[in-house]
């Protein structure tokens, strides 16, 4: 695959997978925290019967970086885990594999909160 | 002017409301999501294959795709704490909605700016819980599922 194709795969995957969030947004009325939810879980599912493996193949990064993405590392670390360890990866496997996404989300934030301010809400 | 607005009751605001809403446009915001959501996309794209091209592996050595990948969302991670710590995150969010809730990087933005904001409840009931207002949610259940999956995958495999 040329690589202009392939970044076009990118945009689009990842444009797609955003569209339809913002179409949950505005037709259902669900928050954005829910959306996220909805979208991690999902991405499990998707993973675990199969059929994100092939979304993944086609929109590399657009759909490795949206949520349902985080969805699909969790179900993969479970079952590599489960490969690897047997009974105790059902535990240890998902979250080690998102755990450097989180714990370098929570450093940042936390420092962030040291070091910056709010920009006070315009009234 | 006050007068004016004084005169509108409940339902006509709700009639107003839902005719000026829908004005905004559903198909504008979700053109909106696209581009955004497809540039961030983008940008992390560029950055994996910056980092596994032969020029950076020639500078700082080969790294494996497991640890390009990491190191991928680490990165996207970054730019979104970074975004939101100098106010901007917020900005691009009200033109591209959820273009910029579902990447990862709204992941970090939904952990930074409530860290930011409760500061001044203190840093543990304040900073402390709060960050995880949003991300809580996301990682209960979404490790839930994968515990789920995950023990379903050992009884048939």
């Amino acid at each position: 695959m040329d690589i202009v194709t392939k970044y076009l795969c990118v945009f689009a995957v990842g444009g797609i997978l955003c569209t339809i969030a913002q179409i949950l947004i505005d037709k259902t009325k669900l928050t954005p925290a829910r959306i996220l939810v909805l979208y991690v879980v999902s991405g499990v599912l998707l993973t675990a019967i199969g059929v994100y493996d092939y979304v993944v193949k086609i929109g590399h990064f657009g759909a490795t970086i949206p949520l349902l993405g985080f969805g699909y590392s969790l179900c993969k670390g479970v079952f590599k885990a489960v490969d690897e360890f047997g009974f105790r990866g059902i535990f240890t496997g998902g979250l080690a594999d998102v755990a450097s996404g989180i714990v370098t989300a929570l450093l940042l934030a936390l420092t962030a909160a040291l070091v910056s301010k709010p920009k006070s809400k315009k009234q | 002017m006050s007068n004016h607005l004084n005169k509108i009751d409940g339902k006509k605001y709700n009639e107003m409301t839902n005719k000026y809403s829908k004005k905004s446009g559903i198909v504008k915001d979700c053109i909106m999501a696209f581009v955004f959501g497809g540039i961030i996309c983008i940008i992390a794209q560029l950055f994996h294959d910056a980092i596994v091209s032969e020029k950076a592996a020639a500078i700082f050595g080969k790294i494996t795709e497991e640890n390009a990948k990491a190191l991928t969302v680490m990165f996207m991670v970054f730019l979104g704490v970074l975004l939101t710590a100098c106010n901007v995150y917020d900005e691009i969010g009200n033109i591209a909605g959820a273009g910029t809730i579902v990447p990862i990087t709204g992941f970090a933005n939904s952990m930074t700016s409530p860290a930011m904001e409760y500061k001044s409840e203190g840093f543990i009931l304040g900073v402390g819980a709060q960050i995880f207002q949003v991300a809580g949610p996301v990682i209960v259940y979404g490790t839930a599922a994968s515990v789920i999956v995950g023990f379903i995958y050992y009884l048939i495999k």
